[in-house]
């Protein structure tokens, strides 16, 4: 136990202190992260929109592989795209592997699950009369998708939450993808192991404690922005 | 004008079809009443008008356009009307920027959204509402909210769903205020169901009786009132003194009717034979204490079987053989001391008679 309040403090030391890999490492993690969620976003919030307000053959069967993929183990995820961007690969050309975007590419991938389908279970959430309204009120299809995105919005935040926390508590795929290279693609997950293994225990669990912070800040600032919007 | 125009309408499996060759027209300017029971397909009717659905057969014209013919035009034509819900729906944001929704989309300025939105909070008495949360008014507010939404962009066709189910009697009476106001001054045309006759009545140029998803009679109210196309119709719009019976003579137009032995003379073009419903108004019936000698064809005898008064009426149930209703004043029900168990002689004119299949 002695251990764990040891690490607390360290942590709270390497914060305070702004210890200078410790702190490139935090925000190489949230960097990283964050794109990943933000460009999953940008595709999966407008696909998850389609998929549920069009009628199409097979859609319930779609929304069931979706949500298999919820559990996707990371290091699959991680040797999925590994086998597109390695040399070999298709995607081979374009030097991808090793680098902080082939993180973020792993990270998009092993997401687009969740983010698709909570954003699908976060519209069927919202009566149909509201689509009905803003149809009947002028709006086009996509302005009324667009409504009931913003009508949904607390759940589609939510799975925007889930998503980055998924994100940024990953170690497979930014182990296999980044390579866990100093100073250019370690993040904290990568951090940690490394630290565990080198017997670097209450340094590992500082960075443990402070990747929690992280996800914890970043989900209060979320939530109370929405409160205020 | 001719607004809007359905041709043959029809709307799901044959078999259990929800409407039938639903036809009608609407003139620009004119409040159109669908009325009929809950479940009749009036809904369903609004929302094919709305193009919010497709139907399965038939055809709607706006203005004299197809409005079949493409999305684009769909949206367009839409985007001249707007429908009002029963249940209020509102977006979840405030009372301002769900009055302010069809010119957003419809990619108003500021300035206009403004001045437009305000003039709608004035109309529809919700000055003061605008920066409340819409999902937190009351029913009747909600409601006010979702029409002055459905009017800011000045539809040249407003459809109301039922617009005052489920409310109490002060909002029902705003809202129908709110109404015959913009009506008047915009001239806008209006398409509303309602199972409220009385309703209909108030707000209506031209009722439409929807039944079991057809139309059965399409006229002014007092038509639809005083002669209901049949039984069903009659009973729907709450005409009292409808009894059935078989037409057993005919002299030229005046007919004699057996109802349940009894018989009634009338004028109708129906035959010898003919099963058919008769409907006397209750105002028509005169009660006498003796048989007087007068022009009326029909004279019953019978006992006051029920009295109700109603404000300065009294109506009286009277049982000739047959149930007949009627309607007199108080001070003519003291006069004659009219009481429970009395015998009375019930009359009316065979003119007074409706026949109906």
């Amino acid at each position: 136990m002695s251990e764990l309040w040891e690490a607390f403090l360290q942590a709270i030391q390497l914060i305070v202190n702004l210890d200078r890999e410790v702190v490139e490492i935090a925000l190489r993690s949230l960097a990283i992260s964050a794109t990943a969620v933000i460009m999953a976003s940008l595709v999966c919030i407008p696909v998850g929109g389609l998929i549920h307000f069009r009628n199409f053959q097979g859609k319930r069967v779609l929304i069931n592989i979706i949500q298999t993929f919820y559990s996707v183990p990371t290091v699959c995820v991680g040797l999925f795209v590994f086998i597109f961007i390695s040399r070999a690969g298709p995607l081979g050309g374009l030097g991808l592997l090793f680098t902080p975007t082939a993180v973020v590419i792993g990270q998009m991938v092993l997401i687009t699950p969740i983010l698709l389908g909570l954003t699908i279970s976060a519209l069927s959430g919202i009566d149909k009369a509201i689509k009905d309204s803003a149809l009947s009120l002028g709006a086009t299809e996509f302005q009324a998708i667009w409504t009931i995105i913003k009508e949904a919005r607390f759940a589609v935040v939510a799975a925007f939450i889930m998503g980055f926390g998924r994100a940024i508590s990953e170690v497979g795929a930014a182990m296999i993808l980044g390579g866990n290279i100093r100073g250019y693609t370690r993040v904290l997950t990568t951090a940690i192991s490394l630290e565990t293994q080198k017997g670097e225990l209450i340094l590992a669990l500082a960075l443990g404690i402070i990747l929690i912070s992280l996800a914890l800040v970043i989900n209060v600032i979320v939530n109370f922005a929405l409160q205020r919007y | 004008m001719t607004l809007l125009k359905t041709v043959q309408l029809g709307y799901g499996a044959d078999c259990k079809a929800l409407l039938r060759n639903i036809t009608f027209e609407v003139e620009r300017a004119e409040v159109f009443a669908l009325i009929g029971p809950t479940g009749a397909g009036k809904t369903t009717l609004l929302r094919l008008l709305n193009l919010l659905d497709t139907p399965t057969s038939g055809k709607i014209y706006f203005n004299g356009q197809d409005t079949t013919k493409s999305t684009q035009l769909r949206l367009h034509i839409r985007r001249r009307m707007a429908m009002v819900f029963q249940k209020p729906v509102v977006f979840n944001s405030s009372v301002y920027e769900n009055i302010a929704y069809p010119l957003k989309v419809r990619g108003c300025g500021r300035k206009e959204i403004q001045t437009r939105v305000e003039e709608m909070l004035e109309i529809t008495d919700l000055k003061g509402y605008e920066k409340r949360r819409a999902r937190t008014l009351s029913g009747g507010e909600a409601q006010r909210v979702a029409l002055a939404r459905a009017m800011i962009a000045r539809p040249e066709l407003l459809l109301l769903d039922e617009p005052t189910a489920n409310l109490d009697p002060v909002s029902v009476s705003k809202i129908e205020e709110v109404l015959a106001n913009t009506i008047r001054e915009q001239k806008t045309t209006v398409i509303m169901a309602t199972h409220d006759m009385p309703q209909g009545q108030r707000l209506a140029d031209m009722i439409g009786v929807l039944m079991n998803g057809e139309i059965l009679q399409i006229g002014s109210p007092s038509e639809i009132f005083c002669s209901p196309s049949n039984k069903e119709v009659a009973e729907f719009v709450g005409v009292e003194n409808i009894l059935s019976g078989i037409i057993s003579e005919k002299d030229g137009a005046l007919v004699t009717i057996d109802i349940d032995g009894a018989t009634i003379e009338a004028i109708s073009e129906f035959a010898v034979g003919d099963k058919i419903c008769v409907i006397i108004r209750p105002e028509d019936i005169t009660f006498t204490l003796a048989k007087e000698t007068s022009s009326a064809r029909n004279v019953f005898y019978g006992e006051i079987a029920r009295m109700t008064t109603v404000g300065q009426l009294v109506r009286i149930e009277a049982d000739c053989g047959f149930p007949l209703l009627g309607v007199v004043t108080k001070r003519s029900a003291e006069e004659l001391n009219l009481n429970l168990g009395k015998n009375i002689y019930a009359s009316f004119k065979a003119t007074a008679v409706h026949v109906i299949k």
